[in-house]
């Protein structure tokens, strides 16, 4: 391995490289994991290999994430206590939900609230589902998640400390939505969490998650959350990510989620706030006749930097994706968006459809943003498109000739712009709290 | 109410606009003719205050206020309308939030207060009529799929809301069926009154049929090269604009 890094013409790269990797697998060799034990030894072999992405990986080549990490932790310290005493300001007040919440990457009871049957849904703490639900744990975990091709997702599974268990039952809709709430209190000192999530719906049930990370206090945190969601048969999952938090918060998300036969999947990502998130989101469609709609919206300002890449990968024939992602950067942001589409041979009568849109506000913010289709099936029907661009001037003079001020203009035009994406969301609840979290950043004032 | 002296203009490096004189008063209909590329559109864009035009000369003088210093917003809160000879399509934004916006901006900069939800679907409904435009049209997003005449009546409908003292119609009759072209000079008509004024920027008569000007203009070149009444308009349909052209050759 360091016989390899020789070849790199960067010294100092090399030297962040071998200390973050070090620390990391030091940290590893200290901590003790009651479960998972085979997993976790694979995923360090692994990253031991790879090491951490440097600014070479094509991967992650607009995301200098390697030297913000270095700065900013201590890559021995796990488990940062706690002295969170309510979650309520990170609530969303206005859902009538299941309420999960995770404190530095630990299973809360205490701020936990589950309120539909648990003859409809279970949900507990990962590691103890490895006790109370062996057999559904020993199926699925750790089946799906790319980590054996992504570092952050091998440091995830090699890591983690604890997460969610989330199982709903074959034919079961559950009524109220999952509220998983991550508070990382940074009040003390940094945190690190590695955080884990495996899902399981089973044939022809129905449940609607919304994910929320939050931080308190100012010291650094980095949120390494790793998912897998296996829908299988008629099952029916949506989900929805909201990212707005202001701390000084590094994220890494790893999203795998598996599709069989005639399931169904809304995913909609709403990143506002961060210094630096990487969303990866993975959509296996593993079976026939399924639709999957898969879309995001990242208004950004200040530094923060915004990165999603997006995965879907048709393996069997006659299904429907369609992905939809905006942006608009104002400031000094930076947004990076890059969308895989695979179509495998035999996935014929795939229609799979992808568009990324930008707005640049700002002179000094940026946007680097690539498709990427690999068609190996030739009866097909799929597209993509990505545009960046300034708002329409046209537009503008338009609305401002008919008395309307320039910052209003500028304020409709951009709220219209960004909230075409919650047309899907189901529940109007969510939808308005979405609604007014956009309104907000777009001070939209008519 | 209007008054333009020697207004010069040019988008790029291109002289468009070469001395206009022009004075229009309260109560009075103008229209504006010329062949393709006289100038009539930038004439249009330049009193609306279209920021691809630079003004390179004269001066425009509207209700005593300096036009050319005005914003955008600004001339229209001073009751400036233009109707859009292209209405831009807007998704996401639905006519009636737009208006409600644009009209409460107005009321606010003339210090009144802004209208309530009730009190503009009233107005909203009264002037739907006008127009004979469905609500349905407006509370879809802003010319988004409209056909060009549904387009052209959006803008008489937004003009009949806002109640401009001047409205600048520009080639509002381009694209119009006979139908839609009556429906939208019916509505113009009958926004007509003593104390507010329209420019009707027009290539052919056939508009001028519904909407019957005191005056017409000839702009060729970017001046305007002769003045009459509505009978000038005829004398144009039937001969062309050569003559026009010819007369200003030998001059």
């Amino acid at each position: 391995m360091i016989g390899l890094k020789m070849k790199w013409p960067l010294p100092d790269m090399t030297t962040i490289t071998k200390n973050i990797k070090s620390e990391i697998i030091e940290s590893y060799q200290q901590h003790s994991f009651d479960v998972a034990e085979e997993s976790r030894s694979k995923a360090i072999t692994f990253f031991e290999k790879t090491g951490m992405p440097g600014n070479k990986h094509e991967e992650y080549r607009f995301t200098p994430i390697n030297k913000k990490l270095e700065q900013n932790f201590n890559w021995n310290k796990l488990n940062t206590p706690s002295t969170l005493s309510s979650a309520d300001p990170y609530m969303i007040h206005e859902l009538d939900a299941n309420v999960v919440v995770l404190v530095n990457g630990a299973y809360s009871k205490l701020h936990s609230k589950i309120i539909s049957l648990e003859s409809e849904l279970s949900v507990c703490s990962l590691k103890d589902a490895f006790q109370s639900k062996k057999s559904v744990v020993e199926t699925y975990f750790n089946k799906i998640s790319n980590s054996e091709s992504d570092a952050f997702a091998a440091l995830n599974t090699a890591l983690w400390q604890d997460g969610v268990f989330i199982h709903v039952p074959e034919n079961t809709n559950v009524e109220k939505p999952v509220l998983i709430l991550h508070i990382n209190d940074a009040n003390s000192e940094q945190v690190i969490s590695h955080t884990r999530l495996l899902g399981v719906l089973e044939k022809g049930s129905q449940l609607s998650v919304v994910e929320k990370s939050d931080s308190s206090g100012t010291q650094p945190v980095f949120h390494n959350f790793s998912e897998e969601w296996v829908i299988t048969e008629k099952a029916h999952l949506e989900y929805c990510k909201i990212q707005n938090d202001s701390g000084n918060n590094y994220q890494i998300t790893n999203t795998v989620i598996q599709q069989h036969d005639h399931s169904m999947l809304n995913t909609f990502i709403l990143t506002l706030d961060g210094q630096l998130i990487r969303n990866n989101l993975n959509i296996i469609i593993d079976g026939e006749n399924c639709e999957s709609h898969f879309y995001g919206l990242y208004l950004l300002n200040g530094t923060s930097l915004v990165d999603n890449h997006t995965v879907v990968d048709h393996r069997k024939p006659n299904s429907f994706s369609n992905e939809m992602y905006k942006g608009i950067m104002d400031g000094n942001s930076k947004g990076v968006f890059n969308g895989k589409i695979f179509v495998r041979p035999h996935a014929q009568k795939t229609n799979a459809f992808q568009s990324n849109r930008n707005i640049l506000v700002s002179d000094t913010s940026s946007i680097n943003t690539k498709p990427q289709l690999e068609i190996w099936a030739d009866d097909v029907k799929c597209s993509h498109g990505c545009t960046s661009g300034q708002l329409d001037e046209e537009a503008m003079f338009y609305l401002r000739s008919r008395g309307i001020g320039e910052a209003t203009a500028k304020a409709m035009l951009l709220y219209a712009f960004a909230s075409e994406v919650l047309a899907p969301i189901q529940n109007e609840k969510l939808k308005t709290y979405l609604d007014q979290l956009i309104a907000e950043r777009l001070d939209k004032n008519f | 109410m209007l008054t333009i002296k020697n207004l010069q203009a040019k988008v790029g490096d291109k002289q468009i606009l070469n001395g206009i004189d022009l004075k229009v008063n309260a109560g009075e209909v103008h229209a504006i003719m010329g062949p393709n590329g006289s100038g009539k559109s930038t004439l249009a864009s330049v009193l609306s205050g279209r920021e691809d035009y630079e003004v390179t000369g004269g001066e425009v003088e509207f209700l005593g206020k300096n036009l050319l210093e005005l914003a955008p917003e600004d001339r229209a809160r001073e009751g400036i309308f233009m109707a859009f000879q292209y209405p831009v399509e807007i998704p996401g934004v639905s006519t009636i939030n737009f208006m409600k916006t644009a009209l409460n901006q107005i009321r606010e900069y003339r210090g009144l207060q802004a209208l309530d939800a009730v009190s503009f679907l009233q107005l909203m409904k009264e002037r739907m009529k006008l127009v004979e435009i469905d609500q349905s049209l407006l509370n879809r997003s802003l010319n988004e799929g409209f056909s060009g005449g549904e387009k052209k009546r959006n803008e008489i409908f937004q003009m009949a809301m806002l109640e401009p003292k001047l409205a600048i119609l520009d080639e509002t009759d381009s694209g119009l069926d006979i139908d839609a072209l009556r429906i939208v000079a019916n509505g113009v008509n009958k926004l007509k009154n003593k104390n507010n004024a329209t420019i009707v920027v027009t290539h052919y008569q056939r508009l001028l049929d519904h909407i019957v000007p005191d005056y017409v203009h000839v702009l060729y070149k970017g001046k305007i090269v002769k003045s009459g009444g509505k009978e000038l308009a005829l004398e144009l349909e039937s001969k062309g604009y050569d003559w026009i052209k010819n007369e200003v050759a030998v001059a």
